[in-house]
């Protein structure tokens, strides 16, 4: 493609791309995110190529992998274009039957329709399933439209337009100020006002300045990020090329985890092709601005997250923090002037531009505007990557949108905002959640991480897995944190053993006060969190640990027997195969037992006892 | 090309500068998937840096190993979503099967099981890559089935139970 050299040429281009493809024309598209791909999309993409080209209509529809929807849940998902009818837990093998209806104009085919688990009615449309119903995907809608490969479906979808406007009617000052009106916070931990972060950089003295998008998610059970650098890169890279143009950098960063490899794929398709086509390097469309983006790839680090982290990793040091001030906006990437926000929040600038700062600044609350995306993971029903607006209940988010917990059990608690966050209990289910009101609950917003939980899971040991997390993800640096995440994870092990002492409560309050408030970096200053929220909602379950030995969620090995009810075990035997420690006697057809002596508490025989007979006490 | 020009090679193609060790660690990681000593000390001459700076970001990052990988790496993920769906007891299955008593390297060099912190795939869960093949739902008693199908053929024989 040949370079562009103004707006105007951008614009011819977008009209010939548009012009170019036929909207009546049937599509396919299967959602190729790293979670559909993990359930067999790409055997769903072959499958229906073939199928295709068996019927000879290879030209007449066109097939497509796009990113993920967020509906990981019911994957592979696919949907028919122009109809828009949306199948779920699609497989190679209905590949036929799905081609039939698409090119046929035949129904669509039943059984591959999404059923609501309660009606258990067929729904035809993506935004009709109640997964999607509540959502507002502002950054997430075009996901499931667009080949992430491809800027001429980036274009079509009204793809740098924000650009085109900047470029041709604003100047640097009233970007920012957009930005600021917009009331847009970062996304990707603390919450900082982006304006404000933005104005300081531009009062700085000093060239170059720089700008670093913050692709480092390293929240386990967080992967809004990963999948909007996989499912639409140019989003981000247009955002950044706005930020370039407003704060007057002319070098961009990208920091990606290293684990994930399709993100780091469609990011350097993505970053070749706007280079190619002259929306990055020298006189950026005759504008006369000139920015580059570099792709750095992490190697690993949780607290790489923290910016002052993240710049030494980019300078090839170990990811430890520095004190601030001076912040990175005074003094950052090799001294220099240096602005660093999340992906989603770069992604979030194209669009205020685009509907005006007015717009953005309508949805969600006095304090927090615009939407946030969630990962809704753990033991609920509807897994996936969920955008709403600032503000929605906790109640709205489980059981509207995530369709309540599995197994008829009931909700226990939520942990919001990654490790350093914090658990909200079931009590709290009519919190809006937004940043004050998540702060106010001892937890935060975090990159978005929304872990539910159930009766089964035990708050003690969930504290204890957060806290060795830490401990092994902390930099060392400082002596706070280093030592006290250690000595938080042993009094919290010993308390799952059954060894713990009430004196260890306060212990744990004291040193989680004094973690909080003496640490160098953000990982330390919240590293409490999962601790101190678990023994201000749950203190009954730590002191049930403590006094009675017992755990009440039967999860601490220590602490439980594994035992079979001999009016429910009808002998079949699966336990005994299971069994790696010949703990399971009993003859075939008759009750079993255990012998507790060789029981290594493992759970195999409860997970593959069909009649429930195993019990845990 | 033997081993050793290999690290050789990647380095040649570098430049010095600070930001590339990274990179270039990354690299060599990838070929030879670990960092051996003397792979390090060539890279220390080549950024003209004192070997503990290079042992301190190698040892740092969790990508990267000092240790020789198994034939397989066996990623089991302890990410939050997978640990409230059972993830720790796949871990502790997967080792007694494979006869270890923490993460590692089997003795025959097979397969490394590894802890991870988060795959994205937490709809799945709980998860377990084998190399680059991502395994849904697991519970224990597919982890036997699963370590067998990437076991070579004699020991997958040698294996089953009579």
């Amino acid at each position: 493609m040949p370079k562009l050299h103004s707006v105007q040429e951008l614009q011819a281009l977008r009209t010939a791309c548009l012009q170019a493809s036929d909207p009546t024309r049937p599509c396919l598209t299967v959602c190729a995110g790293t979670g559909c791909t993990a359930a067999g999309a790409h055997d769903v993409l072959q499958g229906l190529r073939r199928a295709l080209e068996r019927q000879g209509l290879q030209g007449a529809v066109e097939v497509k992998s796009t990113g993920c929807h967020g509906f990981c849940e019911k994957g592979p998902l696919a949907i028919v274009w122009p109809e828009g009818v949306f199948y779920n837990h699609v497989t190679a093998g209905d590949a036929a039957a799905i081609v039939a209806s698409a090119t046929n104009g035949r129904r669509p085919v039943e059984r591959l329709l999404y059923q609501d688990p309660v009606s258990g009615e067929r729904v035809i449309r993506e935004e009709d399933v109640p997964f999607y119903r509540l959502q507002q995907r502002v950054l997430f809608g075009n996901n499931g439209r667009i080949d992430p490969k491809s800027i001429e479906d980036y274009l079509r979808v009204g793809g740098y337009s924000a650009l085109e406007l900047v470029l041709t009617a604003s100047t640097p000052e009233q970007v920012v100020d957009a930005v600021k009106r917009s009331g847009l916070r970062g996304r990707g931990g603390a919450g900082f006002p982006t304006g404000r972060k933005w104005e300081v950089m531009r009062g700085q003295p000093g060239t170059p300045k720089y700008i670093i998008c913050n692709a480092d998610e390293g929240d386990p059970g967080a992967f809004m990020d990963r999948s909007l650098l996989e499912g639409n890169p140019h989003s981000v890279i247009e955002g950044l090329i706005i930020g370039a143009y407003a704060l007057g950098a002319s070098e961009g960063y990208v920091y990606v985890r290293a684990e994930y490899p399709l993100a780091v794929q469609h990011l350097t398709v993505a970053l070749a092709q706007a280079e190619e086509d002259g929306l990055l390097g020298e006189n950026i469309l005759g504008s006369g601005l000139n920015f580059r983006i570099h792709l750095v790839q992490g190697a690993g680090a949780f607290v790489c997250g923290e910016e002052t982290a993240l710049i030494a990793s980019i300078e090839g040091r170990v990811g430890e923090p520095l004190p601030r001030p001076p912040y990175p906006a005074q003094k950052g990437l090799w001294g220099k002037p240096t602005v660093i926000n999340n992906v989603k929040t770069w992604a979030s600038v194209p669009v205020i531009i685009n509907r005006g700062p007015d717009w953005y600044a309508a949805i969600g609350t006095q304090s927090s505007k615009g939407t946030m995306v969630f990962s809704l993971v753990g033991k609920i029903n509807n897994t996936g990557l969920v955008e709403v607006p600032m503000g929605i209940t906790l109640r709205k988010m489980i059981y509207e949108i995530g369709g309540g917990i599995p197994h008829g059990k009931t909700l226990k608690a939520v942990q919001i905002g990654g490790p350093s966050g914090g658990c909200i209990p079931a009590s709290l289910i009519d919190l809006p959640i937004d940043y004050e009101a998540l702060v106010g609950a001892g937890s935060m917003m975090g990159s978005g991480g929304m872990v539910v939980m159930d009766q089964d899971t035990c708050m003690v040991d969930l504290a204890r897995y957060f806290m060795e997390f830490l401990e092994e993800e902390s930099c060392g640096k400082c002596f706070p944190c280093r030592k006290g995440t250690k000595h938080m994870r042993e009094i919290l092990a010993r308390i799952t053993q059954g060894k713990g002492c009430e004196e260890d409560l306060e212990l744990l309050e004291d040193l989680g006060w004094m973690v909080r408030e003496t640490s160098l970096c953000g990982l330390g200053q919240t590293a409490p969190n999962p601790v101190l929220t678990t023994l201000r909602y749950f203190r009954e379950e730590y002191l049930a640990h403590i006094r009675e030995k017992r755990c009440p969620a039967k999860v601490c090995k220590e602490l439980i027997t594994y035992q079979v009810e001999p009016t429910l075990c009808d002998g079949c035997g699966a336990c005994v195969r299971v069994c790696t420690s010949e703990a399971i006697l009993g003859e075939k057809k008759k009750p079993h037992t255990i012998d507790n002596g060789k029981c290594i508490k493992c759970g195999a025989c409860l997970e593959v006892c069909v009649p429930k007979a195993v019990l845990v006490q | 090309m033997t081993e050793l020009n290999s690290v050789d090679a990647i380095l040649n193609a570098s430049s010095n500068r600070p930001q590339d060790l990274i990179p270039v660690l990354h690299e060599i990681q990838a070929h030879r998937h670990y960092l051996p000593e003397e792979s390090l000390r060539s890279v220390a001459r080549h950024f003209g840096i004192p070997l503990t700076q290079v042992f301190h970001v190698a040892t740092f990052y969790n990508c990267f190993s000092l240790e020789p990988v198994g034939e397989h790496l066996v990623q089991v993920c302890l990410g939050t979503a997978c640990h409230v769906r059972g993830a720790p007891r796949v871990l502790d299955r997967l080792l007694r099967e494979l006869k270890l008593g923490a993460p590692g390297t089997t003795e025959d060099l097979q397969f490394t099981v590894q802890p991870v912190r988060c795959v994205g795939c937490c709809a799945l869960a709980p998860v377990v890559r084998v190399d680059s093949h991502t395994h849904s739902h697991l519970t224990q008693a597919k982890v036997r089935g699963l370590i067998k199908r990437y076991q070579p053929k004699e020991a997958a024989h040698a294996a089953t139970p009579a």
